[in-house]
């Protein structure tokens, strides 16, 4: 595949002793775990850089997607599952749920596609592609606010995804929190509904989302890929598609591990903040 | 010994799953993208693969969703599309449910050792996010239809394999086991006369909901590019539009839509049948995969 399709036989037992496909299969293996535990993912065919670097140089772009679109859906998810469960059944709380389901059956290409043609074509209120203008060289400020425009869309997008189900699970969690005697004796009390709400009501609700948030990184994540090929950002997603296209295995075997280890991390941080959370969860 | 399903507690509860209207609606709608599906070739005017010279022309009433780049109809795209959705979405579930209903019951009845491999491996499985390791599998080996199914199946088993399993261990425990068992019943037939039509309800719903995500998923790969370039799909139609989204929304939003509504039609649906059978349920919330 290297040394192309028609090389004389020398030329590719070259190749082949220079990246080490002429050792079996269980060697190879060996040296590639081997060199994963040393901190070495092995070198990018494509980019004729250590693996390792290329990924580290696309981390923060994909990070900045994340974590603003994770603010983004829990405000807004939060807000609306508590508007939802305060008036149970009624037009607005099925009105919300009937779009909570449905921001949960639109993919996150599709809802970044729409948004794509409607603020970025028709409106053109944001730029379409990329992370910052190319035509021009900003510094300090003006660059953040080029930065901020550009993330605007896929971080939407994003939210979008993830919002639905951190607005449902809100709802559920309030509804059973309203019913316990605790918040009854805070009205008894006199206290303002808003206080009992928020004050009370909301602060014992928000336990469990700190599970979904973890065990939703992952989700995030591929929603993170698809939203990244839409919107042309240069984070990891990107990469990733590239490097299959290009057929660079290494930068592909790279990230699938990057993945793995921060998912399986995600997820212990979640367990251990949860304990934090809830002092009735003890961990031997 | 007859099947130990209860008459009266089963009939209201798929009862209010029948009187409701938006469970109607979704049914509905189910239908109509499942006869579109079955009867593609008949309901879409024009081979969806063959193209033709009139190229990017806006929806009219020859064309009803326009053309695409190479001059091929839309709207027999979309109907083709929701064969493939179709029956990727049935066969998935179908397998990875078989298989993960096997395990299960396995797991759950025979406890010990057996129980502790079997869950052990089930998390192995569930590790990755289920859709890059569908990305990087079809990355490496290549994507035809047969290869995103057996791919789809490997990362879906592991949800049934846990829910049956849980739902057995509670179920082996009640009365009507523990008077099969007195009669001398072998644990196959405990396990397939006894607890697996008690169990079946949950098993139904949760592949319903299953269906939805495969759905989504399969789109997703095509979007990217690696799918099955020998069928029409959606999420194939949405790759290639893409590129002209300027000049041909149409090419976007049909194939957009008809994704959007099978996956909500499925999920309204899986969601009444779940509050139905069990308001606290024990399905494990499946998350959103793309």
């Amino acid at each position: 595949m290297l040394a192309g399709q028609s090389g004389d036989e020398k030329y590719y037992e070259f190749i082949r002793a220079k990246f080490g496909l002429d050792q079996p299969l269980t060697t190879q293996l060996w040296i590639y775990l081997s060199g994963v535990l040393r901190g070495d993912l092995g070198y990018s065919l494509g980019y004729q850089q250590p693996v390792l670097r290329v990924i580290l140089e696309r981390i923060p772009a994909t990070l900045l997607l994340m974590l603003s679109a994770i603010f983004l859906s829990t405000t807004v998810g939060v807000v609306l599952g508590v508007e939802a469960a305060r008036r149970e059944n009624s037009f607005i709380d099925r009105a919300i749920n009937t779009v909570a389901l449905l921001g949960y059956s639109i993919p996150s290409f599709s809802i970044g596609l729409l948004l794509l043609i409607v603020f970025a074509l028709h409106i053109g209120l944001f730029p379409a592609q990329n992370m910052s203008s190319a035509n021009q060289e900003l510094t300090g400020l003006s660059y953040l606010l080029d930065v901020l425009r550009h993330l605007a869309l896929p971080a939407a997008t994003l939210a979008i995804v993830q919002f639905a189900q951190v607005m449902r699970l809100t709802r559920t969690q309030m509804l059973t929190v309203l019913r316990e005697n605790f918040i009854t004796t805070a009205r008894a009390k006199g206290l303002r509904e808003r206080q009992v709400i928020y004050g009370h009501a909301l602060r014992n609700a928000l336990i469990p989302l700190v599970t979904i948030l973890g065990s939703d990184f992952g989700t995030l994540l591929s929603g993170a890929v698809l939203v990244e090929t839409v919107f042309a950002w240069p984070g990891l997603g990107r990469l990733l598609i590239d490097s299959i296209a290009m057929r660079d295995y290494p930068v592909l075997m790279g990230i699938f591990l990057m993945i793995s280890i921060s998912v399986a991390v995600a997820n212990l941080c979640t367990d251990l903040v949860y304990s934090l959370l809830d002092p009735r969860v003890k961990y031997a | 010994m007859t099947r130990m399903m209860n008459p009266e507690k089963t009939k209201p509860r798929l009862a209010r799953v029948r009187s409701s209207k938006t469970s109607i609606c979704a049914l509905l709608l189910l239908m109509l993208f499942v006869l579109a599906a079955g009867f593609a070739q008949w309901v879409a005017p024009r081979d969806p693969l063959k193209t033709s010279g009139q190229t990017l022309r806006a929806p009219s009433r020859e064309f009803f969703f326009g053309t695409d780049d190479l001059g091929r109809d839309v709207f027999s795209g979309v109907v083709h599309g929701a064969r493939t959705s179709i029956t990727t979405g049935l066969t998935v579930a179908l397998l990875s449910g078989l298989w993960g209903v096997l395990i299960g019951l396995i797991a759950g009845y025979a406890g010990g050792l057996w129980d502790d491999l079997l869950m052990r491996l089930t998390e192995l499985f569930l590790i990755p996010p289920r859709f890059f390791m569908a990305l990087v599998i079809a990355a490496i080996f290549g994507a035809s239809h047969f290869t995103v199914i057996i791919i789809l199946t490997i990362t879906y088993w592991p949800f049934t394999a846990r829910l049956v399993r849980a739902e057995v261990m509670s179920l082996k425990e009640r009365s009507f086991v523990e008077a099969a068992r007195a009669m001398g019943a072998t644990p196959t037939r405990i396990l397939l006369r006894q607890i697996l039509p008690n169990a079946l309800p949950l098993i139904v719903t949760q592949v319903i909901l299953m269906i939805g995500g495969v759905i989504l998923i399969e789109a997703g790969l095509d979007f990217i590019g690696l799918g099955d370039r020998n069928h029409i799909s959606w999420g194939y139609m949405l790759h290639n539009g893409q590129h002209f989204i300027r000049d041909a929304w149409w090419m976007v939003v049909f194939p957009m839509l008809a994704v959007s509504l099978l996956v909500f039609a499925l999920n309204v649906l899986g969601d009444a049948l779940n509050r139905a059978l069990d308001p606290r349920s024990r399905i494990e919330y499946l998350n959103k995969p793309v």
